[in-house]
């Protein structure tokens, strides 16, 4: 008999435990709207705030409230997307699929070391502390700052320089935000024509610390048939609104620094 | 008066002297877990010295008037387990009805405490102590301050270790473990003083 005190006491304690649960659930029961939930399914939950937003679960909320668009969100495929657009009832305002890139080919043989740095390995200290080892105070310092923020892993440093892997690449903007030098650029992922430096040097004192740098010298300039590449601080730019991709520039270019990547 | 500054030389003596982290060892889990930033290490602490504290009380009425009441004191961890576990679930949803600001800065680390064994520790240390409803509960408080103190403490030096230029084999949760043995030893020094 004296086993019967405490399986009474502690399963009544259960069941009285339970009900209350019970009621307390129903009566501080909070109303969500169970579309946040859809759409946080569908986003691809990978927390990596390029949207704007604290995370996913964030957009999510946002994107049901109306107050962001579900495409945004740059980790999530077209398809996801057109899906959360149903489930809302609204239009989706798509643009062309964004990776980023990384503007600067000065690699460990290409670029001149003018110091050496034994800091922390890491680009935005290297950055506040003189700017890493590179002659260059432009270029990519390859410290991988932005292959540590890559929420993806899109990014790794090779030879000196980060470089992004464009099937793994969401165009979230992580890494944009992350490089205190601003080499690396969001560019529409059809684009095959690229700048592949970011140095405002002049073309003499450039020769002198990166044999993979823009020297400024327009040919580029001149030979674009469709008036879409541009020198401006001397470092050439290419307007991807008006460029057809012939390859002409990277063609004529002397330091043969525009990528080209036939379509 | 004499409770009153009783009550303070309890408080002081469980933050410092038998730190619940550093000398008990009780609460290990969330100390490893949730240390990596002091912001989210304050946000669990925070929530832990909350539901210690009144689980300690809630324990405390449980101990005195159903199971001693009753002679069945000795199924104290099974009862326990099963107030706290339901106090954190009611704390939980109370909390997302009436504040959803607090509710998200606690939230995520509440179904956590449910395991914590600080938590349990407190409840059955009130007993074994032969506290009073008074001193269970500023017993629990300050046993959920000195949790504070030590996480809080914790996390400040593991954000300064990202940095830190620290040997390979010794990166991540070896140094992060050698870092608490240090603390809890930085702490001994409280030991065998009598307030």
């Amino acid at each position: 008999m004296e086993i019967l005190t405490p399986i009474l006491v502690l399963g009544s304690l259960g069941v009285v435990f339970g009900a209350l649960l019970g009621v307390a659930a129903k009566a501080l029961r909070v109303d969500k709207d169970e579309r946040i939930s859809q759409v946080q399914e569908l986003l691809s939950g990978a927390n990596c705030g390029g949207c704007g937003y604290a995370g996913c679960a964030a957009f999510a909320e946002a994107v049901v409230n109306g107050e962001a668009d579900p495409s945004l969100c740059s980790g999530t495929s077209e398809e996801n997307i057109r899906k959360i657009a149903e489930i809302l009832g609204v239009e989706v305002k798509s643009g062309p699929r964004m990776i980023a890139r990384v503007l600067c080919s000065g690699t460990c043989q290409k670029a001149v070391n003018n110091a050496r740095y034994e800091g922390i390995y890491d680009c935005i200290a290297a950055a506040r502390f003189g700017g890493g080892e590179k002659a260059c105070s432009y270029g990519c310092m390859g410290y991988g700052s932005c292959a540590g923020a890559c929420p993806f892993g899109a990014i790794s440093v090779n030879d000196g320089v980060a470089r992004v892997d464009e099937t793994i690449c969401t165009g979230c903007g992580v890494c944009v935000a992350t490089c205190p030098r601003k080499v690396i650029e969001l560019v529409p992922a059809a684009q095959n024509t690229f700048v592949l430096c970011s140095s405002k040097e002049k073309g003499a004192a450039m020769k002198n610390i990166c044999s993979a740098g823009c020297i400024g010298c327009k040919i580029c300039e001149k030979n674009c048939p469709e008036d879409a590449i541009h020198v401006t601080d001397n470092v050439a730019h290419i307007d991807y609104d008006k460029c057809t991709g012939c390859g002409i520039c990277a063609e004529k270019c002397p330091k043969k620094i525009i990528g080209y990547r036939k379509a | 008066m004499q409770t009153i500054g009783e009550l303070v030389l309890l408080s002081l003596s469980t933050i410092l002297v038998n730190n619940f982290v550093l000398v008990k060892f009780l609460g290990i889990c969330p100390f490893l877990g949730v240390s990596k930033k002091v912001s989210t290490a304050i946000g669990m602490s925070l929530a832990v010295t909350f539901v210690m504290t009144v689980a300690s009380a809630l324990t405390y009425l449980v101990q005195v008037y159903l199971l001693d009441a009753l002679g069945i004191g000795y199924m104290q961890t099974v009862a326990f387990i099963l107030v706290i576990a339901v106090l954190v679930q009611f704390v939980e949803m109370v909390i997302q009805k009436f504040s959803p600001a607090l509710y998200n800065a606690l939230g995520i680390y509440l179904p956590l405490i449910t395991t914590n064994c600080a938590v349990l520790g407190v409840a059955l240390l009130n007993v074994q102590e032969g506290y009073d409803f008074i001193h269970s509960v500023v017993f629990g408080f300050s046993g959920g301050l000195s949790f504070m103190l030590a996480i809080v403490l914790f996390a400040g030096v593991r954000e300064r270790l990202e940095t830190a230029d620290i040997p390979k084999p010794l990166q991540g949760f070896p140094i992060a473990l050698i870092t608490a043995g240090l603390i809890a030893m930085a702490f001994l020094g409280f030991s065998g003083m009598k307030f």
